[in-house]
């Protein structure tokens, strides 16, 4: 199903796009079961429509938004970021969406707001992988304010002009490009606006791998390997040898929300 | 159940087909370009599987020859062990090729910093005597014996494997398949600890 949108030229990388079949095929979504492969097979259980979104907490309107007054709030663009997953693979993909700070105009946090947070569905009957006990369920995930407000950061209904395989994060997800792939919440039922640093499911899972800030960042490894390199989906193979990692996946204009932050600490 | 030495010989090439097939099924994958967005990670878990899954069958051939009353069973026992060597093999030189690019500075970094890799890294070390004093001349020139001592390292070898595989999963908070391998491993070694308890005669060397 198409999702028009026009070409945002501020956010249109020239690399190579990754295949549509390995963006598919290829995905961590823990909700449709722990194997890459699983998601693209199990995740058609997904009932993607009636949809509504809550959006709650520090906020002067707090509002429960349907799908289509979600996808009418702003006008939508394509972007085409580069995705840097935690366990050292990359990809480089044309989502469909808008800034994410839209939609925190429109609903007018209050003061009090420092923080947000994203709540994934949690359906045992659409999502088999609930059954097991990887991670706390609902999935949660979370950005400072500043963050949430940075114009990279994209509040996603699409992909490759279409709407968002289910496997992908259907019906509304974020996209974080310079942060490491799991902060960026899918299918998503809350965005809650909180005084306190969001508990992160994969924080709570092991915090000494997974900080709450998972900026990319070569210099800081992932205890189990190396963060410095990476290998590009579709192109780099068998017989290539790994591409450098970017300081923030290459989103340099992010580097100021962190200035005087220690970022091997605060990873 | 008894065999002839012709049945055995014949059990024993079929064997070491079915056991090829996994290796030939891996690159047929590689020319068809069935390996999936990520070929690498579609190797390394492969060949780490298969390396377990042959440890196991090598430790269950004294249990099982002796369950079933197959003690021509033993005469299998070598081909599985060296299979298990074999598959170990690929996993790590695709470590040290395919992730690493033959940068060997790069890759001793890996195994030093990384517990699990460590472990991965010492279990192939730990296979390599067994693998090279698996001939029948190496048996002799050792002594039955001592042969027998070293070999025993298997009983070290498979744990650290699976603790290697558990460790792997422990990020992405997956259990399951690593204890399983865990329980299929300690209820192999522990029958031989209660054989050896409780009596029945004790294990013997046959060699070939």
């Amino acid at each position: 199903q198409k999702l028009a949108a026009n070409l945002n030229s501020a956010y249109a990388l020239v690399e190579k796009k990754t295949a549509y079949k390995d963006a598919t095929t290829y995905n961590n979504f823990y909700e449709f079961g722990t194997d890459k492969a699983d998601p693209a097979i199990t995740a058609h259980t997904l009932k993607t429509r009636p949809w509504s979104v809550s959006i709650e907490g520090e906020v002067k309107k707090p509002m429960t938004l349907d799908l289509d007054s979600l996808l009418k709030l702003a006008s939508l663009e394509e972007r085409i970021y580069r995705l840097r997953c935690v366990e050292g693979w990359s990809m480089v993909i044309p989502w469909v969406g808008y800034s994410l700070s839209n939609l925190i105009k429109k609903v007018e946090p209050t003061g009090n707001a420092k923080y947000i947070e994203f709540v994934t569905l949690e359906d045992k009957k659409q999502m088999p992988g609930l059954r097991s006990p990887v991670l706390e369920w609902p999935y949660v995930e979370g950005l400072r304010m500043d963050e949430a407000n940075h114009p990279l950061a994209l509040l996603t209904f699409g992909m490759y002009g279409e709407v968002l395989p289910n496997q992908n994060g259907a019906p509304v997800r974020m996209v974080l490009p310079w942060k490491y792939g799991f902060k960026s919440a899918k299918s998503i039922v809350k965005i809650r606006f909180v005084k306190d640093q969001p508990r992160t499911a994969w924080n709570i899972a092991a915090p000494s791998e997974y900080g709450f800030y998972s900026n990319v960042n070569p210099d800081v490894d992932h205890p189990r390997w190396s963060q410095a390199t990476e290998r590009r989906i579709g192109e780099d193979g068998l017989f290539t040898r790994k591409r450098k990692t970017l300081m923030f996946n290459g989103y340099s204009e992010v580097a100021s929300l962190y200035s005087g932050m220690d970022l091997k600490k605060l990873f | 159940m008894l065999l002839t030495n012709k049945q055995v010989s014949w059990f024993k090439i079929v064997l070491f087909i079915l056991a090829l097939l996994p290796f030939i099924r891996l690159v047929s994958f590689v020319f068809l370009d069935k390996l999936g967005a990520n070929p690498v990670e579609f190797i390394t878990r492969n060949t780490g599987d298969w390396t377990l899954y042959f440890l196991c069958f090598t430790l269950a051939v004294t249990p099982l020859r002796k369950l079933l009353h197959m003690p021509w069973l033993i005469r299998c026992r070598r081909m599985l062990g060296l299979y298990a060597f074999f598959y170990a093999f690929l996993h790590f030189m695709t470590f040290l090729w395919f992730d690493h690019f033959f940068d060997v500075a790069e890759m001793w970094k890996d195994v030093i910093k990384r517990p699990f890799i460590t472990v991965g890294f010492i279990t192939f070390v730990l296979l390599i005597p067994l693998a090279a004093t698996s001939t029948n001349a190496m048996i002799k020139r050792l002594g039955g014996k001592r042969w027998q001592w070293l070999h025993r390292l298997i009983y070290l070898i498979a744990p650290l494997g699976v603790l290697h595989y558990f460790w792997m999963k422990a990020g992405k908070s997956d259990f399951s398949q690593p204890v399983l391998f865990g329980l299929i491993v300690a209820g192999l070694l522990m029958i031989r600890l209660w054989w050896r308890w409780f009596g029945r005669d004790p294990v013997v060397v046959t060699g070939a």
